[in-house]
C-alpha cells in the first residue's frame, strides 16, 4: 500500500476502506476485549466491594457518627441550641421541659439507656444518670420542670451535665477520634490529653509499632541467610528448604501459637533444659510467655515466611556472577557481598519488611495468647471495644488511626526507597 | 605465532591438571598446557567438554582436584581469587546493575584503595578505550548489549590485571555485532599486549582471534596449534569435524609409506592420503578433505586422486554454490565452487569427475560415532 493508497474522510481523519472513521472502527473492534476484561474483573470487584471497601467506608463512618443524641432527644438538641455553655449558669426551664418531654418518649421506646451509654463515654455517671431519669420522668406531669428533674437526680444542676449534652448534640463528633489518642474536648472546646500514665492506646499504638519493627527486624536476620541459602542451593535442596519454609502455613495458626507456650512456658519446655543443664536455677526460670518477649518470638516464627518468600524471590534473579566478578575485580567476599550482592536484594527487603510490618501491626490473635498485659496491641484493644465494651465508635476510630498509620508508613517507604523498588516475585 | 617470543618459562602452566566434580567422572583429564605472555590463547570445545572448568579453575572460582597452576612464576592453587590480579569478562557481563557505568569501573579501583584522582583518570581512560567516554553516567541497564559488552572488557582491563579471562564474552550478541567486537577486542590485545585466555564455542570467533587455539573434548586438549595449523592440518578426526566443514571417507589402510598411505575405501576405490593418526595397516580410517580443497573440471583432470561423482544437490550463496554430491558411496560430500568458475555440467544428477590433491586429504582415526 502507498501513501496515496490511505483513503482521507471529508475533514481530513483517516477512514477505513468502507469510509468508516479509523477511530470509530478501532473503538468497535476493541470493544469486546475491554468487555471481555471487564467480565473477568466484576467478580472480584463486586467481592472486594462488599467485603472490603464498604466495611471500611462504614468503619470510617463510624468513627465520626453521632446523631443518636439528636435522634433521642430532639426537643432538648433544638431548646439547647440558643444556651450559650460558657456562661457558667445552667440552661432555662424551656430546656428542662424539652428534656423531660424527650425523656418520656425514650423511656416509652426503650432508648433512655442508649442515649445514656453513648454519653457516658464522654462522661462517666451518664450511663446512670439517664437510666435513672427515665423513669422519674415520667412521673413528672407539669412544671416546673427545673426544679423537679434537679430534685430526681442533683446531676441535672451541674452545668457540666449539660455542657456534654451540648457537646454532642451535633451529628457528627471527633470525640472518638480524640478518646483514640487520649484527648477530650472540654466543654469550652479546648482539646485536654490524658496524663501519660493514664493514656492507654497512645500506649498501646506505640507498642505496637516498636512490637512490630522488633518482629520486622527479627525475621529480617532470620530470613536473610536462609533466602540466601535458598536462592543459591541446587534445585534439589532448595525445593526442600522452600517446602520447609511453608511448611508453618500447613499448621492452624492457633496450633503453632499454643505450641509456643508449651515450649515457652515456665515449667515448659525451653526453661526446664536450662534448668537441667544448670544455666539457670529452678527459682530463676525466665518468664518468655505472656509478655513482650513471647509475643515477638511467636509472631516472628509465624511471620518469617512472608520475610523469606519475597527475599528469595529477589535473589533467585541476582546472577551467581555478580560475585565472581566482585571477587576477580579484587573485592575481598565480605566487601563484595555489602557491595554488590546486598544493594541488589534490598528490593525483596523492602517488600518483606513491609509485608511482615503490616500484617504485625494489626495481628490480634498472637497477641492474644501469649502477649500477657506487656505484649498486647492495639488490636486486641479494637477488639474489646468491639466484643466488651460495645463502645464501635472508639473501636472504628483506633482502627483508622491504625488504617493512617499504616499509610504514613508506607509513603515514607516510598519517599526513601521507592514503592516501584519493590519486588514480592 | 606471530610477533611472540618464546622467553624460556611460560606466563600461565597447567601441569598435570585434573578436576571432577563428583568423584567418579573427570571433567578434565590430565591437562597440561602453557600460555606465553601476551598471547591470545582460546579454549574452543563444544559444551561440557571442560573448557569452561579449566577457565573458572584459572579464575579461581573453582579448585583443581589434583595438579598445579602457576600464574608468572607463583603457584595459584592456594591464592583465593581476589588475590590473583585476573581480570574477568563474563558471559553476560555481570555488570552490576545498582552503579553507574563509572562506578563498576571504578569498583577494582577502589577496593584496591587507589587515590580518588588516579581513578577518576583511569575510569575516563579505560571508557576512551572502548569508545564509551560520554557513558559513564549511565547505568548498565540503559546501554545496548554491544555497549555493556565493552563496558565489561573495559572493567576487566581497568586494573591492569595480569591476566585477561573471558568467558564466551558474545554469546549474547547479534552476529554482526559480534564479528565487530571480535576486531575490537583482538585490536585491545594488540594495543596493550596483555594476555588474554578466552573460551567459546564459536570456531570462527577461535579462528579470528587466537595466536594458538586448544581444542578441547571429553576433558582433553585435542590439538592445540595456531589457527591455520588447526584448520589445515587437524590432528585427528574430531578437531577435523570440529573446525569448518568436513568431507569425510571411510576406508581400511592397506600401506604405509613415509608420510603417505593408501586406504582402500569401503565403495572398493584405492586412493592415496597423508598418514597423520590412523590405527595402522588393516585398521579403519576416516579420510578428511576440506570442501575447498576438492577441484570439479579441468582443474580435477590435474590432480593425484580422481573419483566420480554424482550431482544430488546445488545451493546458490552469492560468493560460491555448495555442491553436495555423491562420491564414494556417500551422499554427504560437499564441496564448494566459487562463482567465477565456469559451471558447466553442474546440473543434478550428472555424473561429474572431481579431484584432490594427496596432501589435502588426511588418514584420521575412526571415531566412535562412525
Amino acid at each position: 500500500m502507498t501513501a496515496t493508497d490511505i483513503q482521507n474522510g471529508p475533514t481530513g481523519a483517516i477512514v477505513t476502506a468502507d469510509g468508516q472513521p479509523l477511530k470509530v472502527s478501532l473503538a468497535r473492534a476493541l470493544r469486546r476485549q475491554r468487555l471481555f476484561a471487564l467480565a473477568l474483573v466484576a467478580p472480584l470487584f463486586i467481592f472486594v466491594t462488599i467485603s472490603f471497601i464498604i466495611p471500611i467506608a462504614d468503619m470510617l463512618f463510624r468513627s465520626v457518627e453521632n446523631s443518636i443524641v439528636e435522634e433521642i432527644l430532639p426537643e432538648t438538641v433544638k431548646a439547647l441550641e440558643s444556651w450559650d455553655e460558657n456562661s457558667g449558669e445552667l440552661p432555662d426551664e424551656a430546656v428542662f421541659a424539652a428534656m423531660v418531654a424527650d425523656l418520656k418518649v425514650a423511656k416509652a421506646n426503650r432508648t433512655n439507656s442508649k442515649v445514656g451509654q453513648r454519653l457516658n463515654y464522654e462522661r462517666s455517671g451518664m450511663s446512670s444518670l439517664f437510666r435513672g431519669s427515665g423513669r422519674k420522668a415520667v412521673r413528672i406531669k407539669e412544671g416546673p420542670y427545673k426544679e423537679k428533674l434537679i430534685k430526681a437526680d442533683k446531676d441535672w444542676g451541674k452545668v457540666v451535665t449539660w455542657q456534654v449534652i451540648k457537646q454532642f448534640s451535633p451529628n457528627l463528633t471527633p470525640g472518638y477520634y480524640l478518646a483514640s489518642v487520649d484527648a477530650m474536648q472540654t466543654p469550652d472546646g479546648s482539646i485536654q490529653f490524658e496524663d501519660s500514665e493514664k493514656a492507654i492506646h497512645t500506649k498501646l499504638f506505640v507498642r505496637t509499632m516498636i512490637m512490630s519493627v522488633a518482629i520486622t527486624i527479627t525475621t529480617l536476620l532470620l530470613g536473610f541467610p536462609i533466602a540466601y541459602l535458598i536462592a543459591t542451593q541446587p534445585a534439589k535442596i532448595s525445593n526442600l528448604l522452600i517446602i520447609l519454609v511453608l511448611l508453618p502455613f500447613w499448621t492452624s495458626l492457633l496450633v503453632r501459637t499454643t505450641s509456643w507456650i508449651a515450649l515457652l512456658q515456665q515449667k515448659g519446655v525451653i526453661n526446664d533444659f536450662l534448668v537441667l543443664v544448670g544455666l539457670i536455677s529452678e527459682d530463676g526460670r525466665l518468664a518468655m510467655i505472656h509478655n513482650a518477649t513471647g509475643a515477638v518470638i511467636a509472631m516472628t516464627h509465624i511471620l518469617l515466611p512472608f520475610m523469606v518468600l519475597p527475599l528469595y524471590s529477589v535473589m533467585k534473579t541476582i546472577p551467581p556472577t555478580y560475585m565472581r566478578a566482585a571477587t576477580s575485580l579484587g573485592a575481598h567476599p565480605w566487601p563484595a557481598f555489602w557491595k554488590v550482592y546486598f544493594p541488589n536484594t534490598v528490593p525483596g527487603i523492602g517488600a518483606g519488611a513491609i509485608l511482615v510490618f503490616i500484617l504485625a501491626i494489626g495481628y490480634y490473635i498472637t497477641p492474644e495468647l501469649v502477649g500477657g498485659t506487656s505484649g498486647t496491641f492495639i488490636s486486641n484493644r479494637i477488639a474489646f471495644h468491639i466484643l466488651n465494651s460495645l463502645n464501635w465508635g472508639l473501636a472504628a476510630a483506633l482502627g483508622a488511626v491504625l488504617l493512617a498509620i499504616v499509610m504514613v508508613f508506607y509513603l515514607l517507604y516510598d519517599r526513601i526507597v521507592g514503592i516501584d523498588n519493590m519486588k514480592l516475585g | 605465532m606471530t610477533g611472540l617470543q618464546s622467553t624460556g618459562d611460560p606466563f600461565v602452566r597447567f601441569q598435570e591438571v585434573q578436576k571432577s566434580y563428583d568423584g567418579e567422572t573427570l571433567v578434565v583429564k590430565n591437562l597440561n598446557l602453557d600460555i606465553a605472555n601476551g598471547e591470545f590463547l582460546t579454549m574452543l570445545g563444544p559444551s561440557g567438554s571442560g573448557k569452561t572448568t579449566c577457565l573458572m579453575m584459572l579464575a579461581g572460582f573453582e579448585t583443581p582436584t589434583h595438579g598445579k597452576i602457576v600464574l608468572d612464576g607463583a603457584p595459584l592453587n592456594d591464592v583465593p581469587p581476589h588475590k590473583r590480579d585476573i581480570g574477568m569478562v563474563f558471559q553476560n557481563y555481570a555488570l552490576f546493575p545498582h552503579m553507574t557505568v563509572a562506578e563498576n569501573l571504578a569498583f577494582p579501583l577502589h577496593v584496591r584503595k587507589m587515590g580518588k584522582a588516579e581513578i577518576e583518570e583511569r575510569v575516563q581512560r579505560a571508557l576512551d578505550m572502548v569508545q564509551l567516554g560520554i557513558f559513564g553516567g549511565r547505568r548498565p541497564m540503559q546501554l545496548s548489549g554491544g555497549q555493556q559488552q565493552r563496558v565489561a572488557v573495559a572493567r576487566a582491563l581497568v586494573f591492569d590485571p595480569k591476566l585477561v579471562l573471558m568467558d564466551e564474552p558474545l554469546g549474547a550478541l547479534d552476529k554482526q555485532l559480534r564479528e565487530q567486537m571480535q576486531f575490537e577486542i583482538k585490536h585491545i590485545h594488540d594495543n596493550l599486549g596483555i594476555t588474554v585466555v578466552y573460551v567459546t564455542h564459536d570456531q570462527s570467533e577461535a579462528l579470528t582471534m587466537s595466536n594458538r587455539i586448544a581444542v578441547f573434548n571429553d576433558g582433553i586438549i585435542q590439538q592445540l596449534a595456531p589457527p591455520a595449523d588447526l584448520y589445515e592440518r587437524p590432528d585427528n578426526a574430531f578437531v577435523a569435524q570440529f573446525i569448518g566443514e568436513n568431507n569425510k571417507l571411510i576406508g581400511k589402510v592397506t600401506a604405509v609409506d613415509g608420510d603417505q598411505c593408501s586406504v582402500e575405501l569401503d565403495s572398493g576405490e584405492k586412493v592415496a592420503a597423508m598418514s597423520i593418526s590412523h590405527a595402522g595397516v588393516g585398521q579403519k580410517s576416516m579420510l578428511s578433505i576440506r570442501p575447498e580443497r576438492v577441484m570439479i573440471g579441468d582443474e580435477a583432470a590435474d590432480c593425484d586422486v580422481q573419483v566420480q561423482a554424482h550431482v544430488q544437490e546445488l545451493i546458490y550463496l552469492g560468493d560460491h554454490i555448495r555442491t553436495r554430491l555423491t562420491v564414494c558411496g556417500r551422499e554427504d560430500f560437499v564441496v564448494k565452487i566459487p562463482n567465477s568458475t565456469d559451471r558447466a555440467g553442474l546440473v543434478p544428477g550428472n555424473e561429474i569427475s572431481i579431484g584432490w590433491r594427496t596432501r589435502d586429504c588426511r588418514a584420521l582415526d575412526l571415531p566412535d560415532n562412525l
